[in-house]
């Protein structure tokens, strides 16, 4: 009896659905989360489209055969250095920039990436995960969010003022860099659920429909998460059953809810 | 005055950004529990010696502080975002955790109904208070942890003029309350000449340093200033 409700169990762990449940609720709480920041921090495009820079690194990743996620994370790395340096260098907002940069880095993603990858690489295809990339995605984000739970009130403190943050003793640019680097790696890992045009919508979409509804940080940033899960547990489901394109559903399930909080705006 | 502590001395400090003189050859010192208003144009380095004196960035020269003073700092960029999403507590709560504290160092800066402090400052949105009340806040962060030294880089701006009034009444009760030596930035010689009981003049250089009622005569003022001397002396007059 026993031995037949571990096998059932087992059945379930490695089933598609359960692994892409789990997957995309993992990366849609990681990616609510570290959201919450971006939006704070006035980095809601720079969220929005850093998805987009990682084309080229797929593309090359594919080319020379090694696995596209560290192709992806090593082009989003590189660009939130560039972010960094230009948020070291000015204190405005670099949009103009990151808004051509960006758009560049897809046109030439596009033009790179092998024809029967492309699709994939843009929209993302959760329907492939395998067990071990669900093994991969837990650990990253157990990593994502341990890292903010040390970090969240320095990068706060930051965000508000930089000079209070600086006479408190915290080293400003090391937070900022930490914190876009745990951004480069849920968007690396998040593609695989939504894809390269779509993964930045997922980082921005549900905190900024937490922040309809918040008027404190703590509720902000969990409702973040939150709705970064849901929208993923909802968009996957809807898919499966209707068996269409779970990606962009993902999003558009964050976009319903994103409307649903402009009613209760604070 | 002569038998006071002296806290902080300064020796021919000097601030070089990229080959740039952005300070040079100040020397002043602060005794306990004095006002000391440092003036000067935009762009004379007088934030930038905030930032020496708290060793923020590298300088030239000597800074001796005490021994184990502590220091607050209210900066003056401080752009909360209207829809910032942190409440006043939360905010307090990153230097503060004990509640009871906080509402004492609220009543402290004024905000002095506790049923007012917890259902209305609390738990409000900092970004949705008005510039006099984000004052006192941050006024109430930088004496959380009872130092001994307050830094205040321009504490009014963006407050209206009565509302700055308010503010430094607010900072004189302060001192003679908790005892606090306070070093002010300011735009408004009336308001050096009503608080504090030394100033200096920078323009890059030390221009003038001493008494408010001696120093800043027309001379020094005009080598502060340049043309806009006459405005700034038809201004305290008024």
């Amino acid at each position: 009896m026993a031995v037949k409700q571990v096998s059932i169990n087992m059945n379930i762990i490695t089933s598609p659905l359960f692994l892409q449940l789990l997957v995309g609720i993992l990366i849609g709480l990681g990616a609510g989360y570290l959201g919450s920041f971006m939006i704070m921090k006035r980095m809601s495009l720079v969220g929005d489209v850093i998805s987009h820079v990682a084309l080229p690194g797929i593309a090359i990743a594919i080319i020379l055969e090694i696995n596209p996620f560290f192709g992806a994370f090593t082009a989003l790395f590189l660009a939130i250095v560039g972010i960094w340096f230009l948020e070291r260098r000015t204190e405005l907002s670099s949009e103009t920039l990151v808004g051509i940069f960006f758009a560049l880095s897809l046109a030439l993603g596009i033009l790179i990436t092998p024809e029967p990858e492309l699709l994939e690489a843009l929209f993302g295809d959760i329907t492939k995960i395998r067990p071990i990339d669900a093994l991969i995605t837990f650990a990253l984000t157990a990593i994502v969010l341990f890292t903010m739970f040390r970090i969240y009130r320095e990068l706060t403190i930051s965000i508000i003022s930089k000079q209070l943050a600086q006479s408190m003793g915290i080293n400003v640019s090391k937070i900022s860099f930490l914190f876009l680097l745990l951004v480069a790696a849920i968007v690396a890992i998040g593609l695989k659920v939504t894809g390269v045009f779509l993964m930045g919508a997922l980082v921005i979409v549900p905190a900024a429909a937490a922040k309809n509804i918040s008027i404190g940080l703590t509720r902000f940033t969990k409702l973040a998460a939150l709705f970064g899960g849901i929208s993923a547990l909802g968009g996957i489901l809807f898919a499966n059953y209707f068996n269409l394109h779970p990606g962009p559903i993902v999003v558009l399930a964050s976009g319903v809810i994103f409307l649903l909080t402009l009613l209760f705006r604070k | 005055m002569a038998n006071q502590e002296t806290i902080l001395t300064v020796e021919n400090l000097g601030v070089k950004f990229d080959n740039n003189e952005v300070l040079k050859g100040l020397n002043f010192f602060v005794q306990k529990g004095d006002v000391l208003a440092i003036v000067g144009p935009n762009g004379a380095g007088k934030s930038v010696l905030f930032r020496a004196l708290l060793g923020l960035v590298p300088y030239s020269g000597k800074i001796y502080w005490s021994p184990k003073l502590k220091v607050g700092y209210v900066p003056q960029k401080f752009n909360i975002d209207k829809d910032l999403p942190l409440s006043v507590e939360e905010f307090l709560k990153f230097k503060e955790k004990n509640l009871d504290k906080i509402i004492g160092v609220l009543k402290s800066v004024g905000i002095t109904d506790e049923h007012h402090i917890e259902h209305h400052v609390l738990k409000q949105r900092i970004g949705w208070l008005s510039g006099g009340q984000i004052q006192r806040i941050l006024i109430a962060w930088s004496i959380l942890d009872n130092p001994d030294v307050l830094l205040f880089d321009e504490p009014t701006a963006g407050i209206d003029v009565g509302g700055e009034e308010t503010i430094y009444n607010l900072l004189k009760k302060l001192k003679n309350e908790r005892g606090f030596t306070i070093i002010l930035i300011s735009h408004d010689l009336n308001i050096v000449y009503k608080y504090a009981n030394n100033v200096i003049c920078v323009n890059k250089e030390m221009v003038c340093y001493g008494e408010p009622s001696t120093v800043l005569d027309p001379a020094s003022l005009a080598k502060l200033y340049g043309g806009e001397a006459s405005f700034y002396k038809h201004e305290h007059n008024n």
